[in-house]
């Protein structure tokens, strides 16, 4: 063993977290207003503690504008009581909030063993070559795609799955990439 | 049925019937395959009633731990004066495993009864479905289907007019394997970051919220409607091999066999004939190396230990590793072991809630040792210094995902050594590096 092994980063690849400087807000001001608002209502009816309505609101947040930013991190803090560094701890602790925008077509492929015993990596290089992107975790110049590995994504027994956006596409090879991506535009 | 496949005359579709048949996502549809008679006969019996039949029929946890299902309801004391909770544990995320997945896609009224019946029998008014972010689809089929039972008067204040509130939610995960932890799971829906929680005190008496709560996971549920409608002698009879290990299993197959999906066969099975007949064998020239039987965090299987192994919770212990999850992930003699067993400690070490130094630190070593050896730097006295990190992964922490990265790997050197060697390059032989 060499020194430098020991200890270090306990997340050895987390490309979903780019490096790339983002705004602290969106732009487009609160989020919960009117009906978003009312939804939050139902959401908070279903649990016995405001606390518990974090994870539903951050998904509200990130459906209608695509991330979480820190404002909206701040916005929902205040809703439910809590301070925007807790809410913060919470974002950053799940994968699936993202920190900054991402391209229109946000694409996970999982590269797990089973998956990577059935040829995950080609279809992770056919992505990033046919949509520009490059490398991982990177946004394409055109800004539709961003392509990053995701640890599994329970659809073993169909690899390679591919999740864009909401939607899962099953048993994708290299060859069925072009055509998978030509259906989205 | 071996669904996505026709079934196999060796499969005992139960919780797999349906499976396929988008058709039978319906109320109505789903009624005619015998839908909600067990809920409608169980509001009609006492909860200490169906926790016995439960505990009769042999059923045991379908997550992976095994725990007898009846004993873990019967762990909630009725009439405490506190909210009780029933939590489904579908955050299914252990590499492998896809059955959970198929439940909720094409049956989801036997979930969505299945808690309605365990809710009852714990005298919990609320059940929370905890569903991994990533199965949107299952949520969408879900949500839809809680709609129509809802619609139906079946939950809510009055459950199928008996005067009973049974309320059921569905909560979204956000991305993290942990959150399968039943401690975990619990803090997420809570609102925290997924830190497993240390025990005791154990759910029952301290789970969400605070509160008295049991948690179950999706198969588990699912199994209870049949077995109220048809009996615990009917399930109890269904055992090949030890009786304790009674009712029938979904295995999700997966890797390089010739028909990945999803089986159900009564547990006892025999693993040989399921690897080599009922999922179709080996791809088209090869032969089989190694075997992952119960998702990625039980040891790996020669495949003398597998063609021996009785497939139940007693049968895979027997054998070198344990039942479980189910998930089935069977590699080839193409594969590089190193490789995936590597692959496999990335897993692990990013989903690490980093709460344990043993697993923060040891799952990040692991890989990178073992990402170096497949780059061709391996050096001989990696294998020693695996185990020996290993060995401060196991056990020592609050929850096992340590101890699930650990197995893989200690098992992987032990069973399939010389695979490990044919890493370490001549030139870095212990003379070499210090002569």
């Amino acid at each position: 063993m060499s020194a430098h092994e020991m200890g270090g980063t306990h997340a050895p690849s987390d490309a979903a977290h780019g490096s790339a400087a983002h705004p602290h807000g969106d732009g487009a001001g609160p989020v919960f207003q009117g009906a978003l608002r009312t939804e939050l209502d139902d959401v908070l009816a279903r649990y016995p503690t405001k606390m518990a309505a974090l994870l539903p609101a951050l998904w509200i947040v990130q459906r209608e504008r695509g991330w979480v930013s820190e404002e909206a991190m701040a916005e929902v803090a205040q809703l439910l009581d809590l301070t925007p560094a807790y809410v913060k701890g919470v974002v950053t602790f799940y994968t699936m909030y993202h920190q900054h925008p991402v391209g229109r077509y946000f694409i996970q492929v999982c590269t797990t063993s089973p998956c990577a015993a059935c040829g995950a990596e080609d279809v992770v290089a056919a992505l990033l070559r046919h949509t520009g992107c490059g490398e991982l975790g990177a946004t394409s110049p055109d800004g539709n795609y961003t392509v990053i590995e995701v640890e599994c994504l329970g659809a073993c027994g169909f690899t390679t799955p591919v999740m864009i956006n909401d939607d899962f596409v099953e048993s994708v090879t290299p060859e069925r990439v072009p055509a998978i991506l030509k259906e989205l535009r | 049925m071996g669904y996505p496949h026709a079934p196999h005359s060796r499969e005992t579709p139960v919780l797999s019937a349906a499976f396929g048949d988008a058709s039978a996502r319906s109320l109505n549809a789903w009624r005619k395959h015998g839908g909600y008679q067990a809920l409608e006969q169980a509001l009609g019996m006492t909860p200490a009633a169906i926790v016995d039949v439960v505990k009769e029929s042999g059923l045991r946890g379908r997550g992976g731990a095994g725990f007898p299902t009846g004993v873990k309801w019967s762990f909630m004391k009725p009439g405490d004066g506190k909210p009780h909770y029933l939590l489904c544990n579908a955050d299914e995320s252990e590499p492998g495993t896809f059955k959970d997945r198929e439940i909720m896609r094409w049956t989801p009224h036997a979930l969505l009864e299945g808690c309605a019946i365990g809710a009852y029998a714990i005298g919990a008014e609320r059940c929370y479905i905890y569903i991994r972010g990533e199965f949107t689809e299952p949520l969408r089929v879900m949500s839809d289907a809680l709609r129509e039972a809802y619609d139906a008067g079946i939950l809510g204040a009055n459950a199928m007019g008996s005067g009973k509130r049974i309320d059921i939610y569905l909560h979204r995960g956000a991305g993290a394997y942990i959150c399968g932890e039943e401690t975990a799971l619990m803090n997420s829906l809570e609102g925290r970051r997924g830190n497993p929680r240390i025990k005791p005190p154990f759910p029952a008496v301290s789970g969400a919220f605070g509160m008295p709560t049991t948690i179950n996971n999706v198969e588990t549920l699912a199994a209870v409607p049949h077995i109220l409608t048809r009996g615990a002698a009917w399930y109890k009879a269904m055992s090949l091999s030890n009786p304790k290990s009674t009712g029938t299993k979904l295995f999700s197959v997966c890797g390089n066999v010739r028909r990945p999906g999803n089986y159900e066969v009564v547990l006892g099975f025999p693993f040989k004939e399921f690897l080599y007949d009922v999922v179709g064998g080996p791809p088209p020239g090869r032969s089989f190396k190694a075997v992952i039987p119960g998702g990625s965090s039980v040891p790996i299987q020669t495949m003398e230990e597998a063609e021996a192994t009785l497939m139940d919770y007693e049968g895979f212990v027997a054998q070198g590793s344990m039942l479980g999850s189910g998930g089935v992930i069977v590699f080839d003699d193409s594969q590089d072991l190193v490789r995936l067993i590597a692959r496999l400690a990335r897993f692990y070490a990013h989903e690490s809630c980093a709460q344990c130094t043993q697993c923060r630190e040891g799952t990040a070593w692991v890989t990178k040792i073992l990402e170096r050896m497949v780059a061709g730097g391996g050096t001989t006295e990696d294998l020693d210094t695996l185990l020996e990190i290993s060995e401060n992964m196991t056990g020592k922490t609050i929850c096992v995902l340590s101890d699930s990265c650990a197995a893989p790997v200690v098992s992987g050197i032990m069973k399939f050594r010389a695979e490990f060697e044919a890493k370490i390059p001549a030139s870095r032989s212990m003379v070499a590096v210090h002569g």
